[in-house]
């Protein structure tokens, strides 16, 4: 018995979502009294054994070139195999791009049930039930797995990542690489921007900022935050921002530390995706505005005059 | 080409979202429902541009639900379509689910198609659970899809961008914005809906492997502090000291 992190690469860096998991993972071990190990595909330059500081004594890798593209019926083989090799009864994964891509995968290939977005750690008083969020954030389910071998997967910024001392012993594992049928031929990255799902802060704007010439002010206080920016959903269609910003109920689904919505009404769609923010700042003109209600902070007022100010200030206070 | 789309039914996206029974039924009073929005919008409207461009594409519509989703599938034929499939079951675990469908993708379908998640269980699984019993490729949080003859070219999301990738066919695909824009169904679609095929099926034996025993709701916020916009400092300042935010 013991408890699977599967670690997550991009371009040989381990991603600050596998951190999470991995803190995660090795509390679910601690509950359950058993060990926490964890998994790496492909080449990572990263140094592994220091991912020993989130409390993994072991980190298990398959070195092999092509696991250095994401096919997730290829890694879901690799995967299933790495537990079944360990022992693992759970495994836990981030839910994010290549977690929603392998997870389900693998939880057919070990016949385990599988909780999908999950925001807290298993209560095991009664079984094993495992907390995670519906109806796109407007809610939470207790979902309880049956079966011998659960597969988690863990909503990003829902499990706060904890580091201390420890090294791990990086074990490399030999496990046979099918072929993929997957060839990625292109990869797209827009350099400097801090992915949506992955950001602390994000800065949000709606159709109140008139039209996509005006988004400059947005963007300077998203640089000046270090943020990821989104927007809602009629930015998105009007095509005054790319498609992957936008975030709500039909759109992407964020949890970050602070949420900034500039020019946002705040309707019952565009909350969905984004009330679990731990703290909520809305920028608007109208005070009956409903973002309001959901919000923690407010100013009513023109985010033409606002956001430069704020800036400014964000600015002030970094440099003292 | 053959092409199976994955339908579901959800609650409408302004529903009051409550629960009976001590929390563990969600209360369906009132409840309008609507075919999940990535189903609707962006897998079905690519799978009929498909059929469009390629005539002798055909397209078939899954669910997996009782007699009250037959509503939502006639909707969805009204789009388009030849006809659907109804696997009539209420189970609601994943992997029954995928099961189901699984039992159907394997008869001589070159592509599945899902939408990326239901707006209701947020799973964003099944997509991959079929793909796997099927022992199928899986594209998930696909933007982009062009056929060209037995291969795909698909535009997936990734961390800070996008990926474009090459697959072989059968392949099952979970479709996002992007990948189509939403269509309105119009008269002759409505009335030729009413005659589209409709089958029901018995489910296939499978096992559920989940439950969901409780439905909470988040707790509610304290209230907003207003802060003038004369005093942007004031803000930052609660950010910083009180909210830890920044
Ligand atoms: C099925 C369905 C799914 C949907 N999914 C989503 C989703 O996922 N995400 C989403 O966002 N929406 C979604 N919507 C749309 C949603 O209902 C709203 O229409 C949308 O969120 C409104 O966007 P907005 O707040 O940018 O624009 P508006 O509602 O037009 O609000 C603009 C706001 O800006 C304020 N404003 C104007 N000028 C200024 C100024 N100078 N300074 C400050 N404030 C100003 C106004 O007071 C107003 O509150 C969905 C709708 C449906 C039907």
């Amino acid at each position: 018995m013991s408890v699977l992190i599967f670690v997550d690469q991009s371009e040989g860096h381990i991603k600050k979502a596998s951190f999470e998991a991995l803190t995660y993972g090795v509390k679910v071990a601690e509950q359950l009294g058993t060990t926490a190990e964890a998994l790496v595909l492909g080449s990572v330059s990263d140094d592994l054994a220091s991912l020993g500081k989130y409390g993994v004594k072991k980190v298990h890798q398959v070195n092999n070139a092509s696991l250095n593209q994401l096919d997730a019926q290829v890694y879901a083989k690799v995967i299933a195999e790495a537990a079944t090799q360990s022992g693992a009864t759970v495994v836990v994964f981030s839910h994010n791009q290549t977690g929603k891509a392998v997870a389900a995968r693998v939880a057919v290939r070990l016949k385990a049930g599988l909780v999908a977005g999950a925001c807290a750690l298993p209560d095991t008083s009664n079984g094993f039930v495992v907390r995670k969020t519906v109806f796109s954030g407007k809610a939470f389910a207790n979902v309880s797995i049956t079966s011998a071998v659960k597969v988690i997967s863990l909503n990003p910024n829902s499990y706060t990542t904890i580091a201390g001392e420890g090294t791990a012993e990086v074990n490399p594992l030999s496990i046979a690489v099918d072929a993929p049928k997957v060839k990625v031929t292109a990869v797209n990255k827009v350099s400097g921007e801090v992915p949506l799902t992955e950001a602390e802060i994000v800065v949000s704007g709606g159709r109140g900022l008139k039209g996509p010439e005006n988004w400059g002010i947005l963007l300077d206080l998203a640089k000046e935050l270090g943020a990821a920016t989104a927007c809602s959903r009629p930015v998105g269609d009007a095509h005054w921002r790319p498609h992957h910003e936008h975030v709500g109920q039909t759109g992407v689904q964020v949890a970050p530390n602070l949420y900034i919505a500039i020019g946002i009404s705040g309707a019952i769609q565009h909350l969905a995706g984004v009330n679990r923010s731990k703290v909520i700042v809305v920028i608007n003109k109208d005070p009956e505005a409903p973002f309001f209600k959901a919000a923690d902070y407010g100013i009513v007022g023109d985010a033409f005059e606002v956001v430069p100010k704020l800036t400014e200030e964000i600015k002030k206070l970094k440099a003292k | 080409m053959k092409i199976l789309v994955c339908v579901s039914k959800t609650p409408d996206t302004t529903s009051k979202i409550a629960f009976t029974d001590g929390n563990t039924k969600f209360d369906e009073n009132g409840v309008q429902w609507i075919i999940n929005p990535y189903d609707e919008w962006y897998s079905l409207v690519r799978a009929i541009e498909l059929k469009e461009k390629d005539p002798a594409t055909i397209v078939h519509l899954v669910t997996v639900g009782g007699a009250d989703t037959e509503p939502i599938i006639r909707k969805a034929l009204a789009l388009g379509g030849d006809e659907a499939i109804r696997i009539n079951t209420d189970n609601s675990d994943s992997y029954y689910i995928a099961a189901q469908i699984a039992a159907i993708a394997k008869d001589g379908y070159d592509l599945v198609f899902t939408g990326k998640e239901t707006i209701d269980y947020n799973g964003s699984s099944i997509g991959g659970m079929i793909a796997e019993m099927i022992d199928a490729p899986y594209i998930s949080l696909a933007t982009k899809f062009e056929l060209n003859g037995t291969t795909a070219t698909v535009t997936r999301e990734i961390e800070g961008g996008e990926e474009i990738a090459e697959v072989a066919l059968p392949a099952v695909v979970s479709c996002q914005k992007g990948i189509a824009e939403q269509r309105i169904p119009n008269m002759r679609g409505i009335m030729a809906a009413r005659t589209k095929p409709l089958k029901v099926v018995e489910p296939v034996a499978a096992d559920a492997l989940t439950a969901i025993v409780s439905f909470e709701m988040p707790p509610a916020k304290a209230g907003v502090k207003l802060v003038s916009p004369d005093n942007v400092a004031e803000l930052v300042k609660l950010l910083h000291e009180e909210a830890k935010a920044i």
